[in-house]
């Protein structure tokens, strides 16, 4: 293929995950609007990090077989802040569009966390600081076997005050789990306060190159630099696991959450979601 | 059986882990920095399934999580009090929820039940760990109370495609069973000795205080060895049990706490059973004092003497 020709691909991938990270972001705010119960701001900041998972070439994935053994592996370690993944889910086919109206009621599989109740879910998430320990054991294990499967995870900022977290970082650096990615959706904001006034972890990239990572930071709404720091992941043939710092606002597109060191707990009425769903069309 | 030989549990299970790495099964080793001589055979000839996390249980037990997602045989090794209480809430979400909704065998494997580790004071002593883990719901519960048995559990936890806990003592044991003793794991325990009015339950190293202890009774009494919690036939264990008038628990674990006697006391309870339950074990308090572990088991009120004492009581309610 021509560069020229490349380029225009590229132009159309990216316009493309443009598109797709809207009306996730629209989907996500809908779905906060039947389930109030769904924690909004935080599902918000890593809209443009999952749709480039999902529709930019980055994981490889089967909804008709969700267990498929040579997938890579994805792990929605900030589970609550992930609620946004159910669009995605639906839309491209591990689970039923239909399914999106129930999220939060009676008989449905899709509560307030995703967990591995969920076609597509790999683990139970929730408790914060598990994922990315158990995706080490993932990682660990994918390389005994001679896969060539990537094992992904989001984790949010807040969480990154879990230990545990540490623990894992240290044994990744340590054990040289090149097939490894920690997304850290660095949104600023924990559930009481600003994470700078919390536990400062700034300059977080400077600390993970520290136990033997790579690590860029990016802006996490841009999703060009987004896609392009997650397809050098696997491109990059390092020997080190890999981390994305990506820079994000919390409750982004809605002026009553974003950055707002409280918007953890705030919730959106019906009203209220159609008002910032309308801003945005 | 041939005069009977003692073994430490830890060695004999590591032994069949060992033999099974040979064997070429799936498994990995993950320990927090915690040693034997049989494992540093295994980590000079495989390396590769041999993963040390360092000081670091949260780690061990999501390692070994991630690991057993991926099909392999998973072992978290280390110290029990530590591979069960630092790191509870990982082997509440990955391995008890996890394995409701996938096959996931991750063994949590922990050395120093009970009064093991004697001398080294109340950090060491392990009291919680039956409460703690038969609470787990899909989870295996195995406190053997010898080397035969705990040999049994490692054949077990490779083949049995669940998450398990096997507190293992961290001494020399005898055997209680010969090598080649029909004992059925899935009843969950073995009637050691029958007897007339009273019986005495016991699980993991106090089956072999108590069956010191009633070596020297003077009138028959019932000895129950209870080596898993989960899985348990409580069916059948009530069919021994309501032939007696009174039952004795004993257990290096604190007592009305949900451990043993509490195990006991329900399932006579569930079946209408007025069969008065004394327990032995530790009460409200950690133990301070030094000394060995027969004096700990005296200052609890749970060593061969308040054992006999225990079972003349009952006799004579």
């Amino acid at each position: 293929m021509s560069n020229e020709s490349k380029q225009t691909v590229a132009a159309a991938l990216l316009g493309r995950l443009k598109e797709k990270a809207a009306w996730v972001w629209r989907e996500t705010l809908k779905i906060h609007g039947t389930a109030p119960e769904t924690r909004v701001a935080s599902s918000l900041s890593p809209v443009e990090i999952l749709t480039t998972l999902y529709y930019g070439n980055v994981l490889r994935f089967d909804p008709r077989n969700p267990q498929w053994e040579g997938r890579d592996r994805f792990i929605a370690s900030k589970g609550h802040g992930c609620v946004s993944i159910y669009p995605i889910l639906a839309d491209v086919g591990f689970i039923g569009r239909e399914e999106l109206a129930g999220v939060c009621k009676a008989g449905s599989r899709l509560g307030g966390i995703p967990d591995a109740n969920i076609p597509g879910i790999e683990t139970t998430n929730g408790s914060l600081g598990h994922g990315l320990g158990v995706a080490c054991g993932m990682a660990l294990a994918l390389k005994q076997k001679r896969s060539d499967a990537f094992v992904y995870v989001v984790v949010g900022d807040g969480e990154l005050c879990e230990g545990s977290v540490w623990e894992a970082v240290m044994f990744a650096g340590q054990q040289g789990l090149n097939n490894l990615v920690l997304i850290a959706d660095c949104n600023g904001i924990a559930m009481l306060d600003y994470c700078r006034n919390i536990i400062n972890l700034d300059p977080l990239d400077r600390k993970l190159r520290e136990f033997q990572w790579d690590a860029v930071t990016v802006d996490g709404h841009d999703i060009a630099a987004v896609h392009q720091a997650l397809s050098n992941c696997r491109q990059s043939g390092s020997a080190r696991p890999q981390a994305i710092v990506a820079r994000t606002i919390k409750g982004r597109g809605v002026p009553q959450l974003e950055n707002n060191a409280l918007c953890h707990v705030k919730t959106l009425n019906q009203e209220q979601v159609a008002a910032a769903i309308g801003g945005k069309q | 059986m041939n005069s009977p030989q003692s073994m430490t549990m830890r060695d004999v299970f590591l032994g069949r882990l060992y033999a099974a790495l040979k064997e070429g099964e799936k498994v990995f080793i993950v320990t927090d920095d915690f040693g034997a001589p049989t494992l540093d055979k295994i980590r000079s000839e495989f390396k590769d399934r041999f993963v040390n996390v360092g000081i670091a249980e949260q780690n061990a037990v999501n390692v070994a999580t991630g690991l057993a997602l991926e099909g392999f045989t998973a072992y978290a090794y280390g110290i029990a009090g530590f591979m069960t209480m630092r790191c509870y809430e990982q082997i509440r979400t990955n391995l008890s929820m996890a394995a409701q909704l996938r096959p996931l065998n991750v063994n949590i494997v922990g050395v120093g039940a009970g009064f093991s580790y004697d001398v080294s004071g109340p950090s060491h002593h392990c009291l919680e760990d039956i409460t703690l883990m038969r609470l787990l719901p899909n989870m295996e519960v195995l406190s053997p109370g010898d080397w035969v048995t705990a040999s049994r559990f490692a054949e077990r936890s490779l083949h049995v495609n669940k998450p398990k806990y096997i507190r293992l003592d961290s001494k020399p044991v005898p055997q209680i069973y010969a090598e080649d003793a029909a004992v059925s794991l899935e009843d969950g325990f073995h009637e050691l000795a029958q007897g007339g009015g009273t019986c005495v339950v016991a699980t993991g190293f106090m089956t072999q205080v108590a069956r010191r202890a009633l070596a020297q009774a003077t009138v028959p009494i019932g000895l129950v060895d209870l080596f898993s919690f989960k899985p348990l036939d409580e069916e059948r264990l009530f069919g021994v049990l309501k032939q007696y008038r009174q039952i004795v628990t004993v257990e290096e674990g604190f007592i009305h706490r949900g451990g043993l006697d509490a195990l006991i006391v329900g399932l006579l309870a569930q079946r209408g059973a007025a069969i008065p339950v004394r327990a032995l074990g530790v009460d409200d308090r950690f133990i301070y004092d030094v000394g060995n572990r027969s004096l700990l088991h005296k200052l609890a009120g749970m060593d061969e003497e308040s054992i006999l004492q225990a079972v003349a009581k009952a006799n004579a309610a």
